[in-house]
């Protein structure tokens, strides 16, 4: 052997403590190391640097995964986005026809995000308010986590509103696959144990003003605000829901104006 | 449970702490390991064989690489966190493993976490990320550098925009 072959650089040093080197290198590195104190310090500290992480690190593989990594979960998840989508679809005729009054006519051809924010919302308020023990993932007590855990699903910086003032308590929130990509759902609870809830997704449409929709068990208002779409779902008393629009639209505009920029 | 599911299912828990370690925040990590999984689900016809768990980390680490770009190229409203795994815990303050893992460019915590703490081998994390062979030896080389510097107390060099 000629001495170059006995010359241990960094990468080799690197390959030997990942034991990634052939034996008769390993041999030469040792070798190397015995004579080398440097590089013998050098190849200690690397290894505590290892321990130092998987000491950090190493336990979270013990541990149960929680319950929103269950693979049966996540399946029907993909289901029910793949259902929401033919559901919205679907949604774009049907509802484009009856609502023509509202929308003009113009749905049916071009569905806008109106007609798909107001039927999702209304889907997801009739899926989840009958809910007695799972109507949210994430339940109002944790706000903070929920806006930011929402906030970051969406990819705009989003609030469930405080509606305490109109007696409205917050249950608590979920995310939902929306017309244009994840979506917010929170969900409040009157006193008498009436739900409304409050869907929010991004919209590349224009503000708008609160816009009244009214189905055969519920009704709905959406409007838009900034880049976000919002429909406030509940049952049909037009009164009732727009005092609650009203209120929440106030706050979200309030504000929504310092966060709009960048982008 | 097919096969594919069930491969799945047992890799979580590395997946967990890998994600734990690549962001050191805790919601963000188990974020991006939802999303992963979520991703390969909906993939499965676009997985031919070969080693799920190597995927999924491929899966993960382009995620969290994209996460990254997406953060630097826009400002970011974080509210103030309350965790400690971000800072360290009991540590904080101090030259910890955890901020020293912080320092380093996001290919080379990527690199040696996939060596160091999921065991793969060079040849894995070079497909994982991509690159040839060489690349991961320098990215391997210069994060232990780094963390030696860090930890030894030298002036940690210019933080880099996340």
């Amino acid at each position: 052997m000629i001495d170059r072959d006995q010359i241990v650089g960094e990468d080799e040093l690197n390959a030997y403590v990942d034991g990634e080197l052939p034996a008769d290198r390993r041999t030469v590195v040792e070798a190397w190391l015995d004579t080398h104190a440097d590089d013998a310090a050098r190849v200690a500290a690397w290894r505590q640097q290892a321990e130092l992480i998987r000491a950090r690190y190493g336990a979270l593989a013990d541990e149960t995964p929680p319950q929103r990594f269950n693979i049966g979960r996540l399946t029907r998840r993909r289901y029910r986005a793949l259902t929401a989508a033919i559901a919205a679809t679907i949604a774009a005729f049907v509802v484009g026809g009856a609502l023509g009054w509202t929308a003009r006519g113009i749905e049916a051809a071009h569905p806008t995000d109106l007609t798909l924010f107001t039927s999702d919302a209304l889907d997801a308020y009739r899926l989840y308010v009958v809910e007695v023990r799972h109507p949210v993932e994430v339940p109002g007590d944790q706000r903070p986590h929920l806006d930011q855990w929402l906030s970051k699903r969406v990819g705009s910086p989003l609030q469930a509103p405080n509606l305490d003032k109109i007696g409205l308590k917050l249950v608590g929130g979920r995310l939902l696959p929306g017309p244009t990509g994840p979506t917010a759902f929170f969900m409040y609870e009157a006193p008498s144990g009436e739900r409304f809830t409050l869907y929010c997704g991004r919209t590349s449409d224009r503000d708008t003003a609160l816009r009244y929709t009214r189905g055969e068990q519920n009704a709905a208002y959406y409007w838009v605000d900034g880049d976000l779409a919002y429909v406030l779902s509940g049952p049909p008393e037009r009164d009732k829901l727009h005092e609650i629009a009203q209120a929440a639209y106030d706050q979200i505009d309030r504000r929504q104006t310092p966060a709009q920029q960048g982008g | 449970m097919s096969e594919f599911h069930e491969h799945i299912k047992v890799a979580i828990p590395a997946l967990r702490r890998y994600a734990r370690a690549l962001t050191r925040d805790p919601e963000t990590a188990d974020d991006i390991v939802q999303d992963t999984l979520v991703r390969a689900l909906r993939s499965e016809h676009l997985f031919h064989g070969g080693d799920t768990r190597a995927w999924l980390y491929t899966i993960l680490t382009n995620l969290n690489r994209n996460r990254l770009r997406t953060l630097s190229r826009r400002p970011v409203l974080a509210p103030i966190k309350d965790s400690d795994a971000a800072t360290g815990g009991p540590e904080s303050g101090g030259r910890d493993i955890t901020r020293a893992l912080d320092e380093l460019a996001e290919d080379q915590r990527s690199a040696l976490l996939l060596v160091v703490l999921e065991g793969l081998t060079y040849r894995e994390v070079a497909e994982i990320q991509g690159v040839p062979i060489g690349t991961i030896m320098s990215r391997l080389a210069r994060a232990r550098s780094q963390i030696k510097a860090y930890l030894d107390g030298e002036r940690p060099p210019l933080r880099r925009v996340k």
